[in-house]
C-alpha cells in the first residue's frame, strides 16, 4: 500500500559525495579515536601512557630474543653465573640471591605479566558482562542473587580472595601455564563483580530506553533484543575499565608472587617473586636486585594506568579539553532540518525534498552540520553521549543503590 | 534597595530611556570536537526598561547563547566577540560582560540581571529551604541580617503568589508543586531587584494551565516590578501573550525585530511569515474532520472497534505496604477502524500509560482492554504475538527510540526481519527505501545513523518503521513535542497524509490540544486519570461541556496578541467562577 503513496523517482539517488563521510574504520577504534581527539596536556599523558605500555607489550612479545639469558638460567658455557653479582658486562643488571641474571628475569617477567593480564581480562569480561546482561535484563531473583553474590566477593580483601583461589586453582603446585591461569583466575574473581556491576546498571538504564521498548512493541524475541539491541550500547565503558583493572591485575600478580603464592622461579619469571626475594638483599647494600622489578611493575602500572585514565577523560565531554577557538570563528552551524527550507519544502511530496537539482546540494551539505548538541553546549554536557562512560564501578555502585531504593 | 518592598514606584524606568541592555555585534563561537562552530553571527538587540523582549527561533538558533552571553554564563569552550552592556536599574552604572571576568561578573549578576531557568525542579537544591536559597542571593550581595533576610524572603514570596509565605518559606522544593517552584525561582529572581530578567524557556516544563499562571506572574513583574524581560521562547502562543517586542532569529542571526502586535500581524521576513503560518491553531482541524466523517460508509458505526476499554483501569504497584498508584482509573473509550482518536491531557494525567497499555508495553490491571480482539487484561506475550505486527507505536523522543548502533534502514527493516517478511536487513532494503519514501526521506539517508538526522527526520524514519507491517492500528505517543513548531509543522502534514491514503486507526496522544485537533476524528480529554470529556473536535474544542476542558482550552495562548488578550480575560472569569 504504501509503495501507491511513492512517487517514482529516479532522482532519489543521491551521489555518493552526499554520504556522510564517517572515516575510516582504522580512525574509529577506539584508542586511535581518543588519540585523535586529543590536545594538550591530555594528549601527553595518553601518549606517554601508550609508548609505555607499547614497550611492555614489545618486550612481552619479543623476550625470548631479547633476554641475554633464559629466566631460570644459572649457568652458561663459563660456568654458574655466581649469586648476587653487582652489575657487569655480562650480567648488565646483575644477578639475585637465587643466582639468575636480573636483566633476563626482568624482561621475561613481561611475558609472563601480559598473559596474565590478558587471560585474567578475557575470563572476566566474558563472565562479568554475560551475567551482568542476564541479571540486568530479566531482574527478578537471579538479578539479587547475583548481586548479593558480587557484594559478598567485594567485601573480601581482594588479596584474600585471590590468595585462596591461587591455593584452590594450583593446589599448591605451579607450572608455568598452571601459575598463570592461578594467578589469572584468582585475579578474574575478583574483577568479575566489577564487570557484573558495570554491565548490569548500564542494561537496566539501556532496558528503559525507548528504542528497546520499541523492540518490544514489534515483538521482538528477548535473546535478539539482549544482543542486538541492549548488549552492544551497554559495553562503551569496557575498554576503559580494562585498561585500568590491567593495572590492578599486575599488582594482585606481583602480589601473590611476593607473598610467595605465584610461579615458581623454574617455571616462568615473576616479578613479586623476585621482589620477594631482593627483600633480605636491601639491607645489606645489594640495591639491584630489588630496584629493577620494582621499577618494572611501577612503569606498567604507571603507563597503563595512563592510558586509562585518559581515556576516561577524553570519553566526558565535560573533562575533554579543545583547542580553543582562538577568536570567533567557524561557519554557522546548518542547525534547520532542511537546510535553508525548512519550511519552503513543505509537505507537497518526495519532490520538495530532492525533486530539484540544488535540493540534493542542500542535502550534500548536511552531513557537514556538525552535531546539534555541540553548538547548544549546556545540553551537550548534560545529556552528552559519553556521560555515562564515567561509569567506573563506584558510578555503577551508585546506580545500583538508586535502583534499589 | 528595598524596591522590593517600595510599591510607590511602578515601571519606574520605563521612560528613562535608556535601555537595561544593549547588545551590539554579538559573535558566539563553540570549539567543537569537530572544530570551531559559530553559533551567534553579529547579533544586534536592546531592551528597554519594563519592556518584555520575546527571542524566538528553532533549537540551535543561537537564542539560548545570546541569553546566556548576558549572564555571562558561556562555558569555557566558547569565545565571544562583540559588547553587551548591562545598564543597572538605576542607571548608574554600565558594564560590558563579555568582557567581565571573576568578581566584577559576580557583582553584576543577581543585581543587575538575574535569570529564570526552564526546568524548576533542577534550578533548585533539593536539600536547602526555599527561604534559604532566596537569602542566598541576598548574602551574596551585601552583608544582611539573617532576621532581615528572612523578612525579605517572605516578602518575595508573597509578591509571587505563594500562599502562607510566613509557614512555606520554610518548605523544601519537594513540597511544591511544579508551577509553584517556578514561582520561587522567579521570587529568587526578583529578591535583588534586577533591572533585567532573562527567562530561559521559562514555561516550556509545565502544563498549559500553570503555564498561563506563570505567565500572568512575569507580566506582573514587568508591571509592578518594572523589571524587564528578556523571554526566550519557541512557542509563539507565549509570545503573544506576554511579549512587547519581538526578535526572530535564525541560524545565528537575528531576522526580523518589530513590536509583538506588528510581527503577528504583517510578518515582514520570509522565516517569520513561514513560522507563524506553521503553528497549529485550535478549529482548524474541524473541518477536515467532517469531510473524513461523511466520506464514511453508512455501516461505519457499528463496526467492531479496534481499541475497545470498558472501565479501564492501570495501577502501578506501591512499594513497601504503600498504596498503589492509579494511573488511570475506570476510562471507556473506543477507536473504530480508521478513526484517529485524539488523547490529550496534561502531564500526570495518565494519557501515555493508556497508550503504552494499548501497545501492551504496561500491564492492565482492572477492567477491560481490547485491542484488535485481544483481551489485554491478564494477556500473556505469546497470546500478544500474532497481533503485534498489527500495532505500530512512534514514541515521544526520536533521539531514543532507535537502537544507535544500527542504521536508519537496519531501524526500519527490524520489524520486517523480526516478524519473517525478510530474513536480514539487506534483503528487506528493497521494502525500506519505499518507506523511507513514503515519510519524504531520500533513500541514501537509510546508510546514516540516527545520530545523523534532525529531530523531524528521524521522527518521520520513526514513523517509516511503525508502517512497516502495515498496521491497521497506529499508538502515537506525543510525536511531536520534542520538535521546533515548523517541523512539528511538516510531521503533522505527514502523519496526516499517510493516514488518509493507509487509513489505519489511530489513537494519537498529546498535550497539545491544537496538535490533537489538527488530526483526530474524535478528542478525549483525560484529567487525573478519568475521561472528562470525549467526542468531536467540535463538540469538544466548539463547545466544551466539562469546566476542566474550557479551562485547558482557555489556558491555550494562540499565536495572536489581540486575541489572547481578550482570552486572557476569559480565563481569569473562568477561573474567578
Amino acid at each position: 500500500m504504501v509503495a501507491e503513496t511513492t512517487v517514482a523517482t529516479g532522482t532519489s539517488v543521491l551521489p555518493p559525495a552526499a554520504l556522510p563521510s564517517r572515516g575510516s574504520r582504522w580512525k574509529r577504534l577506539p584508542v586511535v579515536h581518543q588519540l585523535r581527539q586529543s590536545v594538550g596536556l591530555q594528549r601527553g599523558m595518553l601518549v606517554a601512557g601508550l609508548v609505555i605500555t607499547g614497550i611492555f607489550v614489545l618486550t612481552a612479545a619479543l623476550a625470548p630474543w631479547l633476554a641475554p639469558y633464559g629466566y631460570s638460567q644459572l649457568r652458561d658455557a663459563d660456568g654458574a653465573f655466581g649469586a648476587q653479582q653487582p652489575p657487569s658486562a655480562e650480567h648488565l643488571l646483575g644477578t639475585t640471591v637465587g643466582g639468575y641474571d636480573v636483566l633476563s628475569r626482568v624482561i621475561w617477567g613481561a611475558q609472563t605479566a601480559l598473559l596474565v593480564i590478558v587471560v585474567a581480562i578475557l575470563a572476566s569480561i566474558v563472565l562479568g558482562v554475560l551475567l551482568g546482561l542476564l541479571s540486568g535484563y530479566f531482574g527478578g531473583w537471579l538479578d539479587r542473587l547475583l548481586v548479593v553474590l558480587a557484594d559478598a566477593i567485594y567485601a573480601f580483601p581482594s588479596l584474600l580472595l585471590a590468595i585462596l583461589m591461587a591455593i584452590v586453582i594450583s593446589g599448591g603446585q605451579s607450572s608455568m601455564w598452571g601459575g598463570i591461569l592461578a594467578a589469572a583466575f584468582s585475579i578474574t574473581v575478583v574483577f568479575v563483580p566489577q564487570y557484573f556491576r558495570v554491565t548490569r546498571a548500564e542494561v537496566v538504564r539501556i532496558k528503559g530506553e525507548a528504542f528497546v521498548d520499541s523492540a518490544r512493541v514489534l515483538g521482538t524475541s528477548h535473546g535478539r533484543i539482549m544482543f542486538r539491541h541492549v548488549l552492544r550500547n551497554a559495553t562503551r565503558t569496557l575498554p576503559l575499565i580494562v585498561t585500568l583493572n590491567a593495572s590492578e591485575a599486575i599488582l594482585t600478580l606481583a602480589g601473590l608472587g611476593f607473598l610467595g603464592f605465584g610461579i615458581e622461579p623454574t617455571k616462568a619469571a615473576e616479578w613479586g617473586y623476585d621482589l620477594n626475594k631482593a627483600v633480605s638483599d636491601v639491607t645489606s647494600g645489594i640495591w639491584w636486585t630489588a630496584l629493577f622489578p620494582g621499577l618494572a611493575i611501577v612503569l606498567v602500572v604507571l603507563g597503563i594506568t595512563l592510558v586509562g585514565e585518559s581515556l576516561n577523560d577524553l570519553a566526558d565531554p565535560r573533562l575533554r579539553s579543545r583547542r580553543a577557538a582562538a577568536e570567533v570563528s567557524g561557519e554557522v552551524a546548518e542547525t534547520s532540518v532542511v537546510p535553508g527550507g525548512t519550511l519552503t519544502a513543505g509537505p507537497g511530496g518526495l519532490d520538495a525534498i530532492e525533486g530539484a537539482g540544488s535540493r540534493s546540494d542542500v542535502l550534500a551539505a548536511a552531513p557537514a552540520r556538525p552535531d546539534p548538541d555541540a553548538i547548544a553546549p549546556d545540553d551537550a554536557t548534560a545529556a552528552g553521549p559519553a556521560a555515562p562512560a564515567r561509569g567506573t564501578p563506584d558510578d555503577a555502585s551508585t546506580d545500583e543503590t538508586e535502583d534499589r531504593r | 534597595m528595598s524596591a522590593v518592598t517600595d510599591e510607590t514606584a511602578p515601571r519606574a524606568g520605563r521612560d528613562a530611556g535608556r535601555p537595561v541592555v544593549t547588545i551590539r555585534d554579538l559573535a558566539v563561537s563553540f570549539a567543537t570536537d569537530a572544530g570551531s562552530v559559530r553559533a551567534v553571527d553579529g547579533v544586534d538587540l536592546e531592551v528597554a526598561p519594563g519592556e518584555v523582549l520575546a527571542v524566538v527561533g528553532e533549537s540551535g538558533s543561537g537564542k539560548t547563547v545570546t541569553a546566556k552571553t548576558i549572564l555571562g554564563l558561556l562555558p569555557s569552550t566558547a569565545t565571544a566577540r562583540g559588547a553587551v552592556v548591562l545598564t543597572n536599574k538605576d542607571g548608574t552604572a554600565e558594564h560590558d560582560v563579555v568582557a567581565l571576568r571573576g568578581d566584577r561578573l559576580r557583582q553584576v549578576r543577581g543585581t543587575d540581571v538575574a535569570m529564570v531557568f526552564q526546568e524548576p525542579s533542577a534550578a533548585l537544591n533539593p536539600v536547602f529551604t526555599v527561604g534559604w536559597q532566596i537569602a542566598e542571593g541576598l548574602r551574596a550581595h551585601g552583608k544582611v541580617g539573617k532576621r532581615e533576610a528572612r523578612r525579605r524572603a517572605i516578602d518575595v514570596l508573597r509578591r509571587v503568589g505563594i500562599p502562607d509565605p510566613e509557614k512555606r518559606v520554610d518548605h523544601y522544593p519537594h513540597q511544591f508543586s511544579g508551577g509553584q517552584k517556578q514561582r520561587i525561582i522567579i521570587a529568587m529572581a526578583l529578591v535583588l531587584d534586577p533591572g533585567l530578567i532573562v527567562a530561559d524557556e521559562p514555561t516550556t516544563a509545565l502544563d498549559v494551565t500553570v503555564q498561563a499562571e506563570i505567565l500572568d506572574l512575569l507580566r506582573r513583574c514587568r508591571d509592578e516590578f518594572g523589571t524587564a524581560i528578556v523571554l526566550i521562547t519557541h512557542n509563539m502562543g507565549v509570545v503573544a501573550d506576554l511579549a512587547d517586542r519581538v526578535a526572530v532569529m535564525y541560524q545565528g542571526k537575528v531576522v526580523e525585530q518589530a513590536p509583538a502586535h506588528e510581527l503577528f500581524a504583517a510578518p515582514q521576513a520570509d522565516y517569520t511569515r513561514k513560522l507563524l503560518e506553521s503553528v497549529p491553531r485550535v478549529g482548524e482541524g474541524i473541518a477536515r474532520a467532517e469531510v473524513r466523517a461523511s466520506a464514511r460508509d453508512a455501516g461505519w458505526d457499528a463496526a467492531q472497534p479496534v481499541v475497545a476499554a470498558e472501565r479501564l483501569t492501570i495501577t502501578y504497584p506501591g512499594r513497601l505496604r504503600k498504596p498503589g498508584f492509579t494511573a488511570v482509573s475506570d476510562v471507556s473509550l473506543a477507536i473504530r477502524p480508521g478513526e484517529v482518536l485524539g488523547l490529550v491531557g496534561e502531564s500526570g494525567s495518565g494519557k501515555t500509560t493508556f497508550a503504552r497499555a494499548v501497545a501492551g508495553l504496561t500491564r492492565v490491571t482492572g477492567g477491560s482492554l481490547r485491542v484488535l480482539g485481544v483481551e489485554m487484561n491478564g494477556v500473556k506475550e505469546r497470546e500478544l504475538r500474532p497481533v503485534r505486527p498489527r500495532i505500530g507505536f512512534v514514541f515521544q523522543d526520536p533521539a531514543t527510540s532507535f537502537n544507535p548502533l544500527l542504521t536508519i534502514a537496519d531501524c526500519v527493516a527490524e520489524p520486517l526481519v523480526v516478524h519473517g517478511r525478510a530474513s536480514s536487513p539487506e534483503e528487506a532494503r528493497g521494502r525500506v527505501d519505499e518507506l523511507l519514501e513514503a515519510v519524504q526521506l531520500p533513500r541514501s539517508y537509510g546508510d546514516r545513523f540516527p545520530h545523523e538526522l534532525s529531530g523531524g527526520q528521524r521522527q518521520r524514519a520513526s514513523l517509516a518503521r511503525a508502517l512497516a507491517l502495515d498496521p491497521e492500528l497506529l499508538v502515537a505517543d506525543e510525536p511531536t513535542s520534542a520538535l521546533d513548531v515548523s517541523v512539528q509543522a511538516r510531521v503533522l502534514e505527514l502523519f496526516a497524509e499517510l493516514q488518509r491514503e493507509l487509513g489505519f486507526a489511530s489513537l494519537f496522544v498529546s498535550h497539545d490540544l491544537a496538535v490533537v485537533d489538527l488530526l483526530s476524528d474524535r478528542i478525549a480529554v483525560l484529567y487525573r486519570g478519568q475521561l472528562v470529556e470525549e467526542g468531536t473536535g467540535a463538540e469538544v474544542l466548539g463547545n466544551p461541556r466539562e469546566e476542566y476542558t474550557k479551562r485547558l482550552l482557555a489556558s491555550l495562548p494562540v499565536p495572536d496578541p489581540i486575541a489572547q488578550a481578550e482570552r486572557r480575560e476569559e480565563l481569569r472569569a473562568l477561573r474567578g467562577a
